[in-house]
C-alpha cells in the first residue's frame, strides 16, 4: 500500500452549475411535471442590505447620547391630497396578506401586534374580516385585481387605500389559493363555491394603463370624500418609471416591494427570476420623486427582505419614508419556529426552510384553514410577539440614527452608508468602502 | 327647468328633479349632493364626459343625467337607481353593489365589471370585457358585445339580446349567460347549456326588469356557463389555458 489507491478515482466534486438543489429540482421536475409552487419569498443569495454599513459618527459628525436624546420614529402618511392622513409612530409596517391565504387568528394577531406598537396593518385578497379591523388601530385596505370581497363599505371603514399593482416576488404574476385553503368562509368572502382553485386576477379589470389608473384614483377618492390616503404599490420592475407614473396618476403614497418580498404561493421560478432586489429599487424610485419635487410629499414604502433594524435604518437612508414587512412579521407570530419540528419533518421539511404556505397545512396556524391547525396560534400571543420584533426593530434603527446623530431617522441619508461590495455601491449609490467611488457616477454627478 | 339643489344639502323625499348642474357646480359637489341625499330625484345637466359621476351613491334615490358621461359612473352604486341619457364610458356601473344603472346609449368597456348585485340595463351595445369577474350583478345589453365578456365572472346573469364577441365566458365560474344573437366564440372552459324551466323563469324576469316584453321569446336565446373542468388544477389541462 503506498497510501495512493484514494486518487485512483477523482474525488466526488460538486457542479457549480449542476448543485445539489438545481440537481433535485431537476429530479422532482421529471418525476411530477409540473413546475414548483411554493411560498415564502426569494432564497437565492441576492445584492442586499447586509452590503451596506453605516459610517457612524466622527470627528465631523455629532453622535446622539443613547437612551437620552430623543430620535424620532414617526410618519406622516397621505399628506399630498387626503383630508385625513395616517401617522404611525414607527417607520414600519404590516405589509398587506389576505385572509385566505392567512388564518383568521394569523390576521388578528397582525393587527393586534401593529396597534400595540402604533403602526399600521394591511388587508389583502378577500376584503376585510371582523377580527381584523377590530384589531387594528390603523387598517390598510389593499385594492386588488381580483376585487374578491372588495365593497365600498369595507373601503369607507379603512384608514387607508392601497391600489395593487404588482407585488415583488411576482411583479406581473396573479395568484391561485389552491381549493385546500378554501373554506366555507374564505369561498363566501370571495363569491365562489368552496374547494376550488380562486385564480386572484394579474391586471385590473377595469383599467389600463397610467392614465386609467388616475381616473380610478378619482373614483377612489370621490367614494371616499376625498379623506383616505391613496397607495400605490408595484413590485420592484421599473421602479423609476412606475415611481414617476404613479405620482403622475396621483398617488399619496408609492409601495415598493422588492424581489425579496414574500408571496403565499407562486411559481419557484417567478420568484427566484423575475424583478429587482430591494437593495436596487430604492434609489431609482427616489430618484424619480426628487426630479419631481414630491420626496417626503408622496411618500415611499419600501418591503421586501426587511429582517432588521438596520435594513429599516438603510432603507431609510437610501431614501424611503417607512418600510413594510410581511414574511418577518408571519415569523414573529411562530411561523418555521423549532417547536413544531416534528410537524415540519412529517411534511418533509425542518424549520427555517418550510415555504409551502399554499398547501394549508402550516403546523403553526398561520397559513392555514385548517380548523384544528388554526387552533394553534393564540392571536393575543403572537401578537404580542410582533410587538416585541417591532419595538426591537425600531430601537434597532434609533441606535443606529444616535450614532450617526440623527434626532429623526429620516434624517439618515446616503452619506451615512458605505458599501461593501462594488455591486452594492452601483446599486445603492454610495462609495464602495474606502473609497470616494460610486460605480456608474460621472465625476459630476 | 329644474330647481337648483343647494350643495351639500340633505335631500328628502320633497326634492324632486333637483337640478345639479356641472357648467357651474364641480364633479366634487355633485358627487357630494348625491352621496349625502337620502332620498328624491335629482338631474344632473352638463355632465361633458365627467369621470366618476355619481359614483358612490348609498340611497334610494333617482338620478338622471343628461348628456355623456366619462369612466365609472354609477361606481359601486348602492341603491340608487341612475339613468343615463347618452353613452356610458369605461367602467359603467363597475362593482355595482344594488339598485339600478340605465344606459340608454353605448357602453364602453369593462361595463358592470366586478358588480356585486342590482341591475344594469344598456339600450346600445357594449365593448370589451363586459361583466368580468362579476360577482352577482345582473346585465341586460339590449344590442351587441365585445369580445372577452364575462371573463373570470364568478356570479350573476347577463343577457344579450344581439351578439357577442370572441372568447365569451373565458375561465367563467358560476355566472350564467344568456345570448339571443350569434356567438363568435366560446372561451376556455365555457359552453352552451341546456335551458331548463328554472332558466327560462330567470331570464324572464330579468327580461321584465329591464322593461323589455314579451315580443322578446326566451325561447330565442341560448345558455352558457361555465363547463367546470378548471376548477381545480390539474397538470392535464395545461393545454386550456
Amino acid at each position: 500500500m503506498t497510501g495512493d489507491e484514494r486518487w485512483i478515482h477523482t474525488p466526488p466534486r460538486e457542479s457549480a452549475t449542476f448543485d445539489r438543489a438545481t440537481i433535485a429540482e431537476i429530479h422532482r421536475a421529471a418525476a411530477t411535471g409540473i413546475y414548483d409552487i411554493r411560498g415564502f419569498g426569494a432564497k437565492r443569495k441576492l445584492p442586499h442590505f447586509d452590503d451596506l454599513l453605516f459610517l457612524g459618527a466622527s470627528i465631523s459628525r455629532y453622535p446622539l447620547e443613547g437612551y437620552r436624546e430623543k430620535c424620532g420614529t414617526n410618519v406622516v402618511l397621505g399628506t399630498r391630497f387626503a383630508k385625513k392622513p395616517i401617522e404611525i409612530k414607527i417607520p414600519i409596517t404590516i405589509a398587506g396578506m389576505s385572509f385566505g391565504s392567512l388564518s383568521a387568528p394569523a390576521k388578528e394577531a397582525l393587527g393586534r401586534g401593529a396597534s400595540a406598537v402604533g403602526t399600521s396593518t394591511t388587508t389583502g385578497d378577500g376584503g376585510m374580516t371582523e377580527e381584523e379591523r377590530a384589531a387594528s388601530s390603523l387598517l390598510v385596505y389593499q385594492y386588488l385585481p381580483s376585487r374578491y370581497g372588495m365593497e365600498p363599505d369595507q373601503i369607507r371603514r379603512a384608514d387607508a387605500i392601497e391600489i395593487v399593482i404588482g407585488q415583488g416576488a411576482k411583479p406581473g404574476g396573479g395568484g391561485m389559493l389552491l381549493g385546500q385553503k378554501i373554506s366555507e368562509r374564505v369561498a363566501t368572502m370571495r363569491t365562489l363555491p368552496a374547494g376550488i382553485d380562486q385564480r386572484s386576477a394579474c391586471r385590473h379589470p377595469d383599467w389600463t394603463g397610467p392614465d386609467d389608473l388616475e381616473i380610478k384614483i378619482l373614483e377612489l377618492r370621490e367614494i371616499t370624500g376625498w379623506e383616505k390616503p391613496i397607495y400605490v404599490k408595484v413590485g420592484a420592475a421599473r421602479p423609476y418609471y412606475d415611481t414617476a407614473l404613479a405620482v403622475k396618476a396621483g398617488a399619496d403614497v408609492v409601495v415598493l416591494d422588492g424581489m425579496q418580498g414574500g408571496t403565499a404561493a407562486t411559481q419557484d421560478v417567478f420568484i427566484e427570476h423575475c424583478g429587482l432586489p430591494t437593495l436596487a429599487a430604492i434609489r431609482p424610485a427616489v430618484k424619480a420623486l426628487t426630479e419631481l419635487d414630491m420626496h417626503r410629499k408622496v411618500q415611499l414604502i419600501v418591503s421586501g427582505g426587511i429582517r432588521s433594524g438596520a435594513d429599516v435604518a438603510k432603507a431609510l437612508a437610501l431614501g424611503a419614508d417607512a418600510v413594510s414587512i410581511g414574511t418577518a412579521a408571519l415569523i414573529a407570530l411562530g411561523d418555521n419556529h423549532p417547536r413544531w419540528e416534528e410537524d415540519y419533518r412529517k411534511l418533509g421539511t425542518t424549520a427555517g426552510c418550510y415555504d409551502d404556505w399554499h398547501e394549508g397545512r402550516d403546523p403553526a396556524g398561520i397559513t392555514t384553514q385548517d380548523p384544528e391547525l388554526t387552533k394553534r396560534l393564540d392571536p393575543v400571543a403572537a401578537g404580542k410577539r410582533l410587538a416585541n420584533y417591532l419595538s426591537v426593530l425600531t430601537l434597532e434603527c434609533q441606535t443606529i440614527a444616535r450614532a450617526n446623530g440623527k434626532s429623526h431617522v429620516h434624517n439618515l441619508e446616503p452619506e451615512d452608508l458605505v458599501a461593501l461590495t462594488v455591486e452594492a455601491a452601483a446599486m445603492a449609490g454610495v462609495p464602495l468602502a474606502g473609497t470616494n467611488w460610486i460605480p456608474g457616477r460621472g465625476p459630476q454627478d | 327647468m329644474s330647481p337648483s339643489v343647494r350643495v351639500g344639502m340633505k335631500a328628502t323625499h320633497e326634492t324632486q328633479n333637483a337640478g345639479l348642474d356641472m357648467a357651474s357646480l364641480s364633479l366634487r359637489q355633485v358627487n357630494e349632493s348625491l352621496q349625502k341625499a337620502e332620498a328624491g330625484s335629482f338631474v344632473v345637466s352638463n355632465p361633458r364626459g365627467a369621470h366618476a359621476l355619481a359614483a358612490g351613491l348609498v340611497s334610494p334615490i333617482d338620478v338622471t343625467v343628461e348628456g355623456h358621461v366619462g369612466y365609472y359612473c354609477g361606481g359601486m352604486n348602492q341603491k340608487a337607481s341612475i339613468t343615463i341619457n347618452g353613452n356610458a364610458g369605461t367602467g359603467v356601473a363597475e362593482n355595482m353593489m344594488s339598485g339600478r344603472v340605465h344606459v340608454k346609449g353605448d357602453a364602453s368597456q369593462s361595463a358592470g365589471a366586478t358588480g356585486c348585485g342590482g341591475l344594469l340595463v344598456i339600450d346600445g351595445n357594449a365593448s370589451a370585457r363586459l361583466g368580468i369577474s362579476l360577482r352577482g350583478l345582473n346585465i341586460v345589453v339590449k344590442g351587441s358585445i365585445g369580445h372577452m365578456a364575462a371573463f373570470m365572472a364568478q356570479a350573476g346573469n347577463i343577457v344579450v339580446l344581439g351578439d357577442a364577441g370572441d372568447a365569451l365566458g373565458d375561465s367563467i365560474y358560476e355566472a350564467r349567460l344568456f345570448v339571443r344573437g350569434k356567438v363568435k366564440s366560446l372561451g376556455t372552459d365555457c359552453i352552451a347549456k341546456e335551458m331548463r324551466d328554472e332558466h327560462r323563469t330567470l331570464l324572464r324576469g330579468l327580461l321584465d326588469a329591464a322593461g323589455i316584453g314579451p315580443e322578446v321569446d326566451v325561447a330565442e336565446f341560448t345558455r352558457y356557463g361555465s363547463a367546470r373542468k378548471l376548477y381545480n388544477f390539474h397538470i392535464d389541462n395545461l393545454g386550456s389555458y
